[in-house]
């Protein structure tokens, strides 16, 4: 198993989204929370790296955005603070 | 005494170290002798019980304060150390400064710029998070990274391993550090340094580390008793610091006297022993001071750690007033919301009662009556009166006349129980939040507390014994609370599983489906007698007129069902026939309920059981707490009225057979042991045909376990066979009152297989179980197949292999309990103080986020349907009435899909051919 492999393309791993700049905002706005509120995930989490690949580079303070499936709702959305680790 | 809100907040709190000055300059006197009391038994000046330390006897005054015994908080001393030496608590940060700093200048091994990286790396942490435990893994990697450069960047000096000797000794290549030598190097860190590594140095210098003075607790920490024979005895913190000071003493007196190194070392390490364990007594590597007796000596840590240490057990748990505890046991006429108490505890448990112009009547009779009143009937009167000053008065059978006289407005009376208090109620172990729930008191004779049967489910209660705590509410707001909130019949449903909790148990299974089973009847005198306790039902017209009048137990029973229930559903008793009879069923199994009459089918565990009841499930659900809660309590008078009518027992007889029937079982466990015997040949002999993925022994055990597991259930088949709904026993184990067909089996037909980590049983003696056997005998017998029944009896080598299986059992359970235990205790201190916002977000107390949706569907499971947000069988049949059952039907095994967000790439392809992914999409129609 040398072979490059994507984590995010893993069925059981959720989408992982990173948000743009424009949305950030809006997005805690709407959830009328501080960045410092978000749950937080590492800058090494396998997933941040795999998006860092894909869409450029991932830096601390960025958000990202998952969705995942749910047993309960069907679909659940979460965000999450990139921080340093 | 009105307090509303929060009158103080704590903005902050900031962890920091004693100096040796502040040590000095917060205590109230030096300790320097080791004596405590002198001949005539006062406290010895600059001792341990010095009179500036505060006082513990009553009468005295402080010498420090002036203020008396509860009113004088103790007043620190200290005492000087000849030697420095290491604070235990502290060696971990000790090790990481010496590695981190310099030997030579003090400095940080770290440039300029590194460390302002770090300090950078800190602040943006801080500001994203909040969370000190995020900055201090910044500290340890920047201290790590110090650790490792072998020179410093400052004065090039080489740097030397520094290693700990466990506990408190330092080494440097091998060379001993004393403590003074630590101090020294530690006295060299400059303040910026400290910054970088997490610490303040303005309140927390890293010297401190290494003590110079030692603080000496107040007395009041260490209060010394008195024993019945006049001697005093010492608390064990005393004691420790009794030795610190003797060896302090000696250690000072040597090295002023010039004693040799040697001895002064030996004196400075025994010193140092002893400081440690003062601090703390269970330090690995190091024996635990003990005490004469033998006992290890409980200081500082010991009092704070673990179970019985000041956290867990006097600050997270405390002691409380109004309560009572006493056994419990069963009363089926009282409501489930009720508690009978006894009558003993309801004049001793009180209630406060503000008097007021309007109850100012009411207060004085109550007063008037004293603590203990007369009479034929339970009467509550009163155990104290608090005056409008404050001043608590206790009303004895001589005052209360005058009492009463004087009570006015503004007064509190403090009033025994009587019907109708709410109360808290409950039994340990709380496990859930059922386990302590607010009844209603009815005060009883006797000296036990009582309640329906109905709700021992939810406390796991039974009457074997079992104890059980009450606590009378003081507020207002408390009753109100309690009431809406915590009352029995809020909990019916459970949010484990969202299904009922509270229902009827054993008899009251049993009496419901005698009372509506097949066509059971009752004449007019048996109705009235089955309907006496259920409220003014109007009687139906009988179902049979002539030749005499008899009512159906069908009749009965819809008297307490809502007049537009309409439900569907299939009782314990289905024999689950692979095609459904519905009403025709021969078993009278499928239960039709039409606008509040029982159609057909019997009323058993599946309709009114704790955890499986769709009736009581459907109640609550559709028509309130209320409705179900009078439903509960009709049926279980119902219930106990049919089964007291037709009388019920079971016995030992209920398990016999016939001797044909017993024959044909011998005959069946010979045939058994035959076979297994051919197939051990066969193994020994190499004919055995291997299993794919197990070795041969292992398809040997598999086969035989197959063999005589169907050995017992035929025998089981056997005496099944004369077993009918006659039986008492058999009418308990199908209607789900208690037992099951198995343990009928077991006690009638043969007992089977005792296996052990779910294996036949095979250790003990050399390649045998017991020596009754032969070596590698690996028959039925020998291998703890058990062909007797409970009732035949067992052979003294069945007997020994069902200890055996039984043993494990009991092992299990053992285990499991304290796993479990801890388990909880973790989950519930992570899980305590997150809460459900108004915005439906989950959030600690700092306000950040723990999930975004409560569950991520907001769906609170105490009124989920087993888990679901929705019952869409019961949307159906309530909208589309019977039709509607017919789809609910087709749909029963749909899955529930996952919904679907666009086209991820988490999508596997779809399988065309696979069946469930038809219903995947019906299902997935109506979440879109």
């Amino acid at each position: 198993m040398t072979e490059e492999f994507n984590v995010l393309e893993h069925e059981l791993v959720p989408e992982h989204h990173l948000l743009p700049e424009k949305e950030v905002e809006k997005v805690l706005k709407q959830l009328d929370l501080g960045k410092d509120q978000l749950p937080k995930m590492r800058l090494s989490d396998p997933c941040i790296r795999a998006l860092d690949a894909i869409c450029g580079p991932v830096e601390e303070g960025m958000i990202v955005k998952i969705v995942r499936r749910s047993d309960t709702s069907g679909m659940s959305v979460c965000y999450r603070l990139v921080v340093r680790g | 005494m009105m307090v509303t809100g929060v009158t103080k907040r704590i903005s902050a709190i900031k962890f920091a170290m004693l100096s040796p000055e502040e040590i000095r300059k917060m205590s109230a006197t030096k300790i320097i002798t080791a004596d405590t009391y002198d001949d005539d038994g006062f406290p010895i000046d600059m001792g341990l019980m010095d009179p500036h330390l505060g006082v513990i006897e009553p009468g005295l005054r402080c010498k420090t304060c002036g203020k008396k015994v509860d009113e004088c908080p103790g007043h620190f001393g200290h005492i000087d150390l000849a030697m420095p030496v290491i604070h235990v608590g502290y060696v971990k940060e000790i090790k990481k400064l010496l590695q981190s700093t310099c030997r030579s200048c003090g400095r940080l091994l770290l440039t300029g710029d590194q460390a302002q990286e770090y300090v950078n790396q800190r602040d943006r942490m801080e500001e994203l998070t909040g969370d000190m435990f995020e900055s201090s893994y910044i500290s340890a990697e920047s201290a790590k990274d110090a650790a490792s450069r072998t020179t410093c960047p400052h004065c090039s000096a080489i740097q030397l391993k520094i290693t700990l000797d466990k506990p408190t000794t330092f080494r440097e290549e091998g060379h001993k550090l004393t403590p003074k030598e630590v101090r020294e190097r530690l006295e060299r860190v400059p303040d910026d340094d400290l910054v970088v590594l997490g610490i303040a140095p303005s309140v927390c210098r890293p010297e401190w580390m290494v003590l110079t003075a030692l603080p000496v607790p107040p007395v009041t920490v260490r209060p010394s008793i008195t024993l019945d024979s006049g001697d005093r005895s010492e608390d064990d913190v005393t004691h420790k610091l009794v030795d610190v000071l003797r060896i302090n003493q000696r250690l000072r007196e040597n090295r002023d006297a010039g004693a040799p190194q040697l001895i002064v070392e030996d004196l400075w390490e025994l010193l140092q022993y002893h400081v440690t364990t003062y601090f703390d007594n269970q330090t690995s590597g190091i024996p635990p001071a003990r005490h004469r007796s033998g006992r290890p000596l409980k200081t500082l840590v010991q009092r704070l750690k673990g179970k019985e240490g000041r956290f867990r057990s006097n600050l997270s748990g405390k002691r409380v007033n109004f309560s009572a505890r006493t056994v419990i046991s069963p009363d089926p006429m009282l409501s489930i919301n009720e508690v009978g108490v006894p009558d003993a505890a309801a004049k001793e448990l009180t209630v406060p009662i503000r008097v007021t112009d309007r109850n100012l009547a009411v207060a004085k009779e109550l007063c008037s009556r004293g603590p203990a009143p007369e009479g034929p009937t339970y009467k509550p009167g009163v155990n104290y009166v608090i005056r409008t000053d404050g001043r608590r008065i206790k009303i004895t059978d001589k005052n209360a006349e005058t009492v009463a006289e004087a009570v006015e407005a503004g007064y509190v009376v403090e009033r025994h129980l009587m019907d109708g208090d709410i109360v808290l109620f409950n039994r340990q172990p709380s496990l859930h939040r059922m386990s302590i729930m607010a009844h209603e008191v009815r005060v009883m004779p006797h000296k036990t507390f009582r309640f329906n049967l109905c709700v021992c489910p939810p406390y796991n209660a039974d009457f074997d014994g079992d104890e059980m705590n009450l606590h009378a509410l003081q507020s207002e707001e408390a009753r109100a609370e309690a009431k809406v909130l915590m009352r029995v019949q809020e909990h019916i449903l459970s949010p484990r599983f969202g299904g009922p909790v509270i229902g009827a148990i054993h008899d009251h299974i049993t009496g419901s489906f005698l009372l509506t089973h097949k066509d059971s009847s009752f004449s007019r005198e048996e109705t009235m007698k089955i309907l006496e306790k259920v409220s003014a039902a109007k009687l139906p017209a009988p179902a049979v007129k002539s030749p005499t009048e008899r009512w159906t137990g069908k009749q009965l029973f819809s008297l307490i069902l809502p007049t537009d229930l309409h439900m569907t559903f299939k009782s314990s008793i289905c024999q689950k026939c692979d095609v459904c009879k519905k009403e025709k069923c021969e078993n009278d199994a499928f239960v039709v309920i039409r606008g509040g009459q029982l159609l057909s089918g019997t009323i058993d565990e599946k309709a009114l059981g704790a955890f499986k009841g769709r009736i009581l499930d459907k109640l609550s659900r559709d028509y309130g707490s209320d409705a179900s809660r009078a439903f509960i309590d009709k049926a279980t008078k119902i219930a106990i009225g049919a089964i007291t009518i037709r009388g019920f027992t079971t016995g030992i007889d209920d398990e016999d057979i016939p001797n044909q029937a017993k024959r044909e079982i011998d005959d069946a466990m010979t045939q058994a042991m035959i076979k297994v015997e051919e197939h051990i040949s066969a193994y020994r002999n190499g004919e055995l045909e291997q299993m794919p993925g197990r070795s041969l022994e292992e398809t040997l055990e598999v086969e035989i376990m197959k063999v005589l597991g169907k050995a017992r259930d035929t025998a089981g088949q056997i005496a099944g066979r004369h077993l009918g709904l006659e039986n008492s026993a058999v009418i308990m184990a199908k209607c789900g009152a208690r037992g099951s067909m198995l343990n009928l089996s077991q006690m009638a037909g043969a007992i089977g297989q005792q296996a052990v980590r779910g294996e036949r049983l095979s250790r003990g003696y050399w390649n045998r179980t017991l020596p009754h056997f032969k070596q590698g005998d690996l028959g039925s017998q020998a291998r703890g197949f058990i062909k007797n029944s409970y009732k035949s009896g067992l052979t003294p080598s069945e007997y020994f292999f069902h200890s055996m299986g039984g043993r494990e059992g009991l092992v299990d359970t053992a285990v499991r309990t304290s796993r479990s235990g801890y388990m909880q205790r973790r989950l519930i201190n992570a899980l305590e103080d997150l809460k459900v916002m108004q915005d439906g977000t989950v959030r600690n107390t700092a306000s950040t986020i723990i999930q975004f949706l409560y569950g991520e569907d907001n769906i609170d499971p105490a009124r989920s349907v087993q888990g679901d947000a929705v019952d869409v069988d019961d949307v159906l049949l309530t909208v589309l009435g019977d039709t509607g059952e017919l789809i609910a039907q087709i749909q029963e095994k749909g899955v529930v899909s996952y919904g679907i967000q666009d086209r991820d790439m988490l999508e596997t392809p779809e399988d065309p051919e696979s069946e469930d992914e038809t219903e995947f999409d019906a299902g997935g129609g109506e979440e879109g």
